[in-house]
């Protein structure tokens, strides 16, 4: 800012002695825009070319409703389960020595690493009827495989790391001085947590929520092998989407992939709004 | 990290550092929970895995990743990995230069733009070459008349797993460049280095483990694709078919044993790819500047 000149205007790049402005920034924009860019924007036309009819019909097909009703739910639970839980092992791992904490902090980034169709399959395993956990659970009356229920349990090993990777390194900033602060005032430890601690956490939680949620929405290896995928139940809308394009209904798969995609850029919207609001009031 | 601070407390402090910690109790709880929680829903699934791989013996296992469909998908795998995390590479390098090095108008939109495939449904990624590229796509009937087939087909697959693998090089090296500012090749431009000189021997060598990390996590989601790579591929098998999508069918046929044991070996990947992350955290910490939080 301050090395432009005053009678310069406005500028697109500000000087400097470094090249290659020209051709990375060339090559970078050619290549978003062939790989990523165009591609999005065929969805888009190819959307708008529906017409509003064709679109409010498959939009408000049941099948459609029901299917983006379950990705958004079982996502919402799921990205719930893994704020609580998250946080504590996020918690656990900051503040706890503990033999093998190198190892357990490792862990937590399994669900990056092992690819969808194999959590997928081993998930499945385990909650069948048959399985490990599915026999514990069985004689409860609980069944897990086949349901949306699965689909929350598979949800949750995706979106695990996203809350605890986004809380840690707020935590591991925290000023223990504050804490100190909070004791000597004679604040009880569950005060100091709940009153001091966690509202500075606060924008971190809700950022790890949304990517959580975000992920599992549109989640589909994992989850189709364990949801039992039947219509109006246990169907989450990318596969709906998958189904639509094998009967070559591309009209319907490209209205729902627009309702997905909208309304992720909504939900996002407002957790970013709300981020900004609790960063306000908790600075 | 923090433990030094509280050794630091001498025995007259106990009232006050037993005041900034939960009650052993607690302390227990929290670390069980923790611990049931890792267990079941992380440690449990892999351990399923290998089980499940040797269910039926050591030579069920090899006989069914020396099946030579197998063996076609993992050379599948290996190719769309080989042609696409280069190319990101590449894309990676030049966006860091591009955004670390100057300050230009627009530069955070187009930061946001770099990360939208983390934002879209892996399915969405494989529709929207559908709809370009397939019969009734926007292309379609052009490349029909003209003979050039990338739907159902290797150029589909590895388009799709560029879309879903895009972000991860350039966002490990934007902050990271970001953080080391531009001193370094300021200081070789004015000893008479170009700008190509500058970038091999000032930059490449202050940012290759970022770059290595960022190439880890890359080439992990890349040959681990399930999504967006079923909805492109046509699952034509010992043809376009990857590990993963294998995995699928072996499943759905029933032969577990077989689609674990191809499982196994992704799930083996996944751990390595845990132990050099891990490692290179470790050791080169400080030179990684994102590590945390994708």
């Amino acid at each position: 800012m301050t090395t432009a000149p005053a009678k310069a205007g406005w500028r697109f790049r500000q000087p400097s002695v470094i090249p290659g402005f020209g051709l990375t920034l060339g090559f970078s924009l050619a290549y978003l825009t062939l790989i990523i860019l165009i591609p999005l924007s065929g969805l888009i036309w190819r959307s708008a070319a529906l017409g509003w009819a064709d679109f409010w019909a498959i939009a408000t097909d049941r099948r459609t409703i029901n299917a983006l009703e379950i990705s958004f739910g079982t996502a919402f639970i799921a990205a719930m389960v893994n704020v609580v839980f998250g946080t504590i092992v996020a918690w656990v791992l900051v503040r706890y020595s503990f033999p093998g904490r190198r190892i357990v902090d490792a862990m937590v980034d399994l669900p990056f690493a092992l690819p969808t169709a194999v959590a997928g399959i081993a998930l499945t395993t385990l909650y069948a009827p048959n399985g490990w956990l599915g026999s514990l659970l069985a004689p409860l009356g609980i069944k897990v495989a086949y349901t949306p229920l699965g689909i929350v349990i598979a949800l949750i090993f995706i979106g695990l790391p996203f809350v605890v990777r986004t809380v840690q390194p707020i935590m591991e900033e925290i000023d223990k001085e504050v804490e100190e602060v909070a004791a000597t005032l004679g604040a009880n430890r569950f005060q100091t947590i709940a009153r001091v601690l966690l509202p500075g956490l606060a924008p971190a939680i809700v950022t790890g929520f949304a990517l959580a949620f975000a992920r599992g929405v549109g989640e589909y290896g994992s989850v189709i092998f364990i949801a039992g995928n039947l219509p109006y139940k246990s169907e989450i809308a990318p596969l709906l989407i998958v189904i639509r394009l094998e009967e070559y209904n591309y009209a319907a798969a490209t209205a729902i992939a627009a309702i997905m995609l909208a309304l992720s850029f909504v939900m996002l919207l407002v957790i970013n709004l709300v981020q900004t609001w609790s960063r306000k009031r908790y600075g | 990290m923090a433990d030094p601070e509280i050794k630091s407390y001498a025995p007259h402090h106990e009232s006050l550092s037993a005041a900034v910690t939960e009650s052993r109790p607690a302390k227990a709880v929290l670390m069980i929970v923790s611990f049931a929680f890792l267990g079941i829903f992380l440690l449990l699934p892999l351990i399923v895995v290998f089980n499940e791989a040797f269910a039926k013996g050591l030579s069920a296992y090899t006989e069914a990743l020396t099946n030579l469909d197998t063996r076609s998908a993992i050379h599948l795998t290996l190719l769309v990995a080989a042609i696409s995390v280069p190319l990101n590479i590449v894309f990676g390098i030049s966006a860091a230069w591009a955004i670390a090095k100057f300050e230009f108008k627009g530069k955070a939109f187009l930061t946001t733009l770099i990360d939208l495939p983390f934002s879209v449904s892996p399915v969405i990624s494989g529709l929207v070459y559908v709809l370009l590229f397939g019969a009734q796509g926007l292309l379609g009937a052009w490349l029909k008349a003209h003979g050039i087939v990338i739907l159902f087909a290797v150029p589909g697959i590895v388009l799709a797993t560029i879309f879903v693998t895009f972000p991860f090089v350039a966002r490990e090296l934007i902050p990271l460049m970001q953080e080391q500012g531009n001193g370094d090749e300021e200081a070789a431009l004015s000893l008479g280095a170009n700008g190509w000189q500058a970038f091999w021997y000032v930059t490449l060598p202050n940012v290759k483990w970022g770059l290595l990390y960022g190439v880890l996590l890359c080439n992990a989601r890349a040959m681990g694709e399930f999504g967006a790579v079923s909805v492109v591929s046509g699952h034509i098998r010992g043809l376009t078919n990857t590990m993963p999508l294998h995995v699928e069918i072996l499943y759905n046929e029933y032969n577990a044993a077989a689609a674990f044991a191809v499982a196994s070996l992704l799930a083996g990947l996944a751990l390595v790819t845990l132990v050099l992350k891990t490692l290179l955290e470790m050791r080169y910490g400080a030179e990684i500047a994102a590590t945390r939080g994708h």
